[in-house]
């Protein structure tokens, strides 16, 4: 026990601040963007549908490392676009942590467009055309009637993008290095720990991560359950 | 004021082609399901669109193929009435009605309509009830409240009582008919049920096989329905072809008989029908007698329905007594039933009927 104390005062506490922030904005930039996808793909013709619809689901089932060769490829300081995004906005995606949320953003994304997606589909077309005859612009339809309606499908594919936003290894280890205190994330650590063989120190980050992982999904179901009472379940 | 379609639309199966013009008051299409009558109402608010065609408001053009104009739903002015509501589950009664009004900037001046339309429909106390806490009457308020709401110069109702039991259904109808009533352009009713179009509506447009025949009143289009599908979907039991064969003569060959008829149009007519409660049991001598042999006696509720085999005939028809009347009959008598030449319905096809009307 006094051992456990001593980790928990040596530790240091940056992966904590850069996974929960790296989550965070991940999933806000995956929340709109995937909502944006879904209804983009939604209005397209059958086969652009195919074709758009697995790019967008790639991440999903590639192991994330080539999605990392690929991230390399764009943002890389000795490739065309990352020259030119430092070049010209200074902005440094690789060994940064930009490149922890692009990493972490680009993994979790399909999660949030399918879920978004397929919850969007469920919606009952009438009450599309009802809010047409009524008057309502596109926009207010959508956002006021549409996203409602398909909540449950859109909170659950936020907190799996969360999830897997929050956790994500490959990737990032990739693009954005394990820099302590600036990209080193949780599950970098815990990687970085283990191969020292300091399996006390990984013990707590795994606790910790379980801990957050877990509270979030049974706080935002509790949540979820309450925002939607006014939506028939089966 | 008048609503003039004439458009046409490739659906699985079958092509819609449908051309009519509705005047205020309420015109109802009347067709079986899935004679694309719910579709030419899409159409018309401009959630679907056609291949090709016209269709115009009071002179406002909301779509033509040819001048390449479809007006989007939200400017059309045209209110729809869904068969299930389509009440937004997410939101409150008020909210559901807000929706409809949700052009009008003037806050001070959308409170006020909310509450005249709140009062109108006696939806007073519901305000803040979801729509899955009302019931099917309620919904069915709020649901053309809502309509209403948004100042539509024409009204679309899609089979507005499909989804009802029938006590209910006809309590709805009523107030339904009231608002109609109460409203001063075109209602355009979708319908499957004849009893419902009859008691709704002035003037019917008969679709069938996706095709529209001429708008008629009501009233006449019941007593002398003028094509075979008219007949039908007027609820006519007994049709089968026939032929001139004197100046009020026709012969029916499926029945084996020769009808005399009140009527001598000279029309093209291919076919004649007779309604099954206007068959009646008379003497061997009497005007259009056929002897008949009983076939099967079914008790209906109110009732008996009896299937006759016509002596040299081939296919059966249809009577319906009441069971006083009918108590004696029993499968295998001989009896002798009679047509009324005033009975004796007419049919040829659409396009004749036309010609014959002008």
């Amino acid at each position: 026990m006094a051992n456990l104390w001593e980790i928990l005062k040596a530790l240091d506490y940056s992966p904590l601040w850069i996974s929960l922030k790296t989550g965070i904005v991940a999933t806000v930039l995956c929340f709109f963007l995937g909502i944006w996808a879904a209804r983009a793909v939604m209005r397209m013709g059958k086969r652009a549908k195919a074709v758009v619809d697995g790019l967008l689901t790639l991440p999903m089932v590639l192991p994330p490392t080539v999605a990392g060769f690929f991230l390399l490829l764009i943002f890389s300081l000795r490739r065309p676009v990352g020259t030119f995004l430092y070049a010209t906005f200074s902005i440094k995606v690789v060994q940064s942590w930009l490149g922890c949320i692009v990493a972490a953003g680009v993994i979790a994304f399909p999660l949030m467009y399918r879920n978004a997606r397929a919850a969007f589909e469920q919606v009952d077309i009438e009450l599309l055309y009802a809010g047409r005859t009524l008057g309502m612009s596109e926009r207010r339809i959508f956002w006021r009637v549409v996203l409602p309606s398909a909540g449950p499908g859109v909170v659950s594919g936020t907190i799996l993008t969360f999830a897997r936003a929050l956790g994500e290894y490959g990737a990032t280890s990739m693009l954005a290095g394990n820099i302590a205190g600036k990209t080193g994330t949780i599950s970098q650590r815990i990687a970085m720990v283990i191969q020292n063989g300091d399996y006390a120190t990984a013990g707590v980050w795994v606790a910790v991560i379980l801990v957050i992982s877990f509270a979030i999904v049974v706080l935002m179901n509790v949540f979820a359950d309450r925002k939607l009472k006014n939506v028939r379940k089966w | 004021m008048a609503l003039e379609v004439d458009i046409r639309r490739q659906l699985q199966g079958f092509m819609l082609d449908v051309s009519f013009s509705a005047q205020a008051g309420v015109t109802a299409l009347l067709g079986a399901s899935g004679s694309g009558k719910s579709m030419t109402l899409r159409c018309i608010a401009g959630v679907e669109r056609p291949d090709e065609g016209r269709i115009a408001l009071d002179g406002r053009v909301l779509f033509d193929s040819a001048a390449g104009i479809d007006l989007p739903p939200q400017k059309r002015r045209v209110g729809y009435l869904f068969q299930r509501y389509a009440l937004f589950p997410n939101m409150t009664v008020l909210q559901n009605i807000g929706t409809g009004l949700s052009l009008e900037r003037d806050r001070p001046l959308r409170r006020r309509k909310l509450e005249d339309l709140i009062g109108r429909f006696q939806l007073g106390g519901l305000e803040a009830r979801y729509p899955r806490e009302l019931s099917g009457g309620q919904m069915q308020r709020v649901a053309l409240c809502r309509m209403l709401a948004a100042e539509p110069e024409a009204i679309l109702l899609d089979e507005p009582f499909a989804a009802l039991d029938s006590f209910l259904r006809w309590q709805l109808e009523r107030e339904v008919r009231r608002t109609l009533s109460e409203f001063p352009g075109v209602a355009l009713l979708v319908s499957h049920d004849r009893g419902e179009v009859y008691r709704m509506s002035g003037r019917v447009c008969v679709l069938a096989g996706g095709r529209s025949e001429p708008v008629e009143e009501t009233g006449r289009l019941f007593d002398r329905p003028r094509t075979l599908q008219s007949a039908l979907i007027t609820g006519c039991k007994n049709v089968a072809a026939a032929e001139w064969i004197g100046p009020c003569t026709v012969s029916v060959p499926d029945w084996g008989v020769r009808l005399t008829c009140a009527e001598p149009d000279g029309r093209a007519v291919t076919h004649v029908g007779v309604r099954a409660h206007f068959i009646r049991p008379c003497a061997p001598d009497a005007e259009n007698a056929v002897r008949c042999r009983v076939a099967d006696v079914t008790d209906d509720v109110f009732s008996r329905v009896l299937t006759l085999l016509p002596d040299g005939g081939a296919a059966t028809i249809r009577a319906e007594l009441g069971k006083a009347e009918s108590d004696g009959f029993a499968v295998g008598d001989e009896v002798t039933f009679s047509m009324p030449p005033d009975a004796v319905m007419l049919l040829g096809d659409a396009a004749d009927g036309d010609a014959a009307q002008s």
